[in-house]
């Protein structure tokens, strides 16, 4: 085995485009490991990890570009350089070398003097700094970043809330402004339902459904995961409301959002009862007492709160149902299923690339089964004692920051959770396997694809043993989404998975089978 | 109250993008207009001078 690292002085390019150059080049013969990184402490860790740091990394700055490569022989190296090398420089010349690339915003402004909105994905340490001089320039900010400190984001807002601008975020996942969809996003139909949203794949999921029922989305403002928390005390969350109570083209308004801190819940839904439209709130697993005498219309989950908004915008009365399907093919579906495992299959594993889908489906789950063990627990005691070891019935969301250390997060790469299924499908107890495929842009070209391979695999080794793996599955996309949605559930159906139109029935649908089995 | 949120959801969304390039690419798709920041880490990602040059610029 050989083994070779370079070192490229000033040359900084961002981590999604080197992960993917990496990933290709790996993927060819004799190669062992490739590491493709801005020279940053954290990745001088994971150069470490893979026996990949020499002391001139050591010496390296996060300006500084670093190629590791191991193989089985010199000349495998120097054909993996030389590829990793020409995909750089294809990279920047498929840019167009035509194209102006400001090095300030100042010279971005005057290049582009309506800019209206500065979207910001730099690393964490570097990012409220960049958000800062935006909000200074007067331009609106959706903050994809993570790891800014809670400290940053209130004072962020607070500018923000200063100079009567939008702070979508830090780690805002997920906008549509003007119809158009803005980091992680699906292409929606236009129409009357305004969101603001602490979750991203809940927005995307909502808007989703609001787009199949024939209705549309006016505007998706992302507030940031932490928006609702004690300390950031939803003033992303609040304005949002009040714009989309101001906005002409919006009557209908969604708040989604994992549970608040109380106080903040209580604020919000204080701030709801000013509004003159009807407001539709999801907390995630909030208790629905808070709603008691509130104005706000509850939901329970992210396809009622949908299904609710779209009722309201068509002047139609909102129907609860379980299953779009008849309950007579549910039943037929559930039957088949159970007579193809072997005595041994009876748990459930759920594989989420959406972390507020994974949430969703557990709140469903956890209806029926006395238990749901999970990286992300419902409850304390569900906390899987290793998160690389599933237990009975249990629920990852694999986008966690211990499951997407030094490599894309599952919705850009689909191979964390392909990596997971392969281990899931060696367990002879498994019976049920639930999961999501998000489209939109963002995401991976092809989720379906990669996935059907990997249950077909995994349906085969069941097979093998004499029983046989359930592959439940939802498609969050719409037709007008880059990967072509109808292609991507016909992969899906194809490999034998089961296609359910939300992700509220797939979970309903996994629960029924496995509470099936053990009863 | 919200008045320059009004205004951008009344006007046509023009957008600086400052990391990723793919989401610069994806909102070309969407025919957004878009610039594409060459953005790298400040002075020569030495963190503690970054900061004495941004409490500088504040």
């Amino acid at each position: 085995m050989a083994k070779r690292v370079k070192i490229k002085e000033n040359n900084y390019y961002d981590s999604v485009t080197l992960m993917s150059i990496a990933k290709d080049i790996k993927s060819q013969e004799g190669i062992k490991e490739v590491v493709v990184v801005m020279a940053t402490p954290h990745n001088k860790e994971l150069l470490e990890n893979v026996g990949l740091l020499t002391s001139e990394v050591e010496e390296a700055t996060p300006k500084d570009m670093v190629i590791g490569i191991e193989a089985d022989s010199e000349a495998e190296i120097a054909k993996a350089l030389t590829a990793t090398e020409e995909a750089l420089v294809a990279k920047r010349s498929s840019d167009g070398d035509e194209k102006y690339r400001p090095r300030t915003l100042d010279s971005a402004i005057n290049t582009l003097p309506e800019a209206n909105l500065a979207l910001i994905s730099v690393p964490g340490n570097y990012a409220p700094k960049e958000a800062k001089k935006a909000l200074k320039k007067g331009l609106h900010v959706m903050l994809f970043s993570d790891n800014v400190s809670v400290e940053a984001e209130v004072e962020l807002k607070e500018l923000a809330a200063e100079k009567g601008l939008l702070m979508m975020g830090p780690d805002c996942g997920t906008a549509i402004i003007n119809n158009k969809p803005l980091a992680f996003a699906n292409v929606v139909n236009e129409g009357d339902i305004g969101l603001v949203a602490a979750s991203g794949t809940g927005a995307q999921e909502i808007t989703v459904i609001i787009d199949s029922k024939g209705a549309g989305v006016s505007q998706v403002i992302g507030t940031g995961g932490r928006d609702l928390s004690v300390e950031v005390g939803g003033l992303e969350m609040s304005k949002g409301l009040k714009a989309l109570a101001a906005d002409k083209q919006t009557q209908v308004i969604v708040l989604v959002s994992k549970p608040p801190a109380p106080e903040v819940a209580k604020k919000v839904l204080t701030e709801v009862e000013q509004i003159d439209k009807p407001v539709i709130v999801n907390f995630l697993g909030g208790k629905q007492e808070l709603f008691t005498d509130s104005k706000a219309i509850y939901s329970s989950n992210l396809e009622e709160a949908a299904l609710k908004a779209v009722a309201l915008s068509k002047g139609e009365e909102y129907q609860f149902q379980e299953f779009s399907l008849d309950e007579e093919k549910i039943e037929e579906i559930v039957n088949q299923e159970l007579s193809k495992y072997s005595s041994e299959q009876q748990y459930l594993r759920a594989l989420y690339t959406g972390g507020t889908l994974c949430d969703e489906a557990m709140l469903i789950l956890a209806e029926e089964l006395e238990s749901i063990y999970s990286n992300i627990p419902l409850k304390e005691e569900w906390a899987l004692v290793d998160n690389g070891v599933s237990q009975q019935h249990t629920a990852l969301d694999l986008g966690e920051d211990e499951f997407t250390q030094g490599r894309p997060h599952p919705m850009i790469d689909p191979l964390t959770r392909t990596e997971r299924l392969a281990q899931e499908a060696e367990d002879e107890e498994v019976a049920v396997l639930l999961a999501d495929v998000v489209l939109g842009y963002g995401s991976h070209a092809d989720p379906a694809g990669e996935l059907a391979k990997a249950i077909k695999s995994a349906q085969q080794k069941a097979a093998a043993r004499g029983g046989h793996l359930t592959a439940i599955l939802s498609v969050c996309g719409t037709e007008a989404d880059p990967q072509n949605m109808a292609e991507q559930v016909e992969k899906l159906e194809q490999a034998g998975a089961i296609v359910m139109p939300s992700n509220a029935q797939a979970a309903r649908l996994a629960t029924r089978i496995v509470k099936e089995i053990n009863n | 109250m919200s008045k320059k949120v009004l205004e951008l959801f009344q006007k046509e969304l023009q957008v600086v993008n400052i990391g990723l390039e793919s989401f610069a690419e994806n909102l070309q798709e969407e025919e957004v207009e878009v610039i594409q920041l060459d953005w790298e880490p400040p002075a020569g990602g030495d963190e503690e001078l970054a900061s004495i040059l941004d409490s500088l610029m504040d």
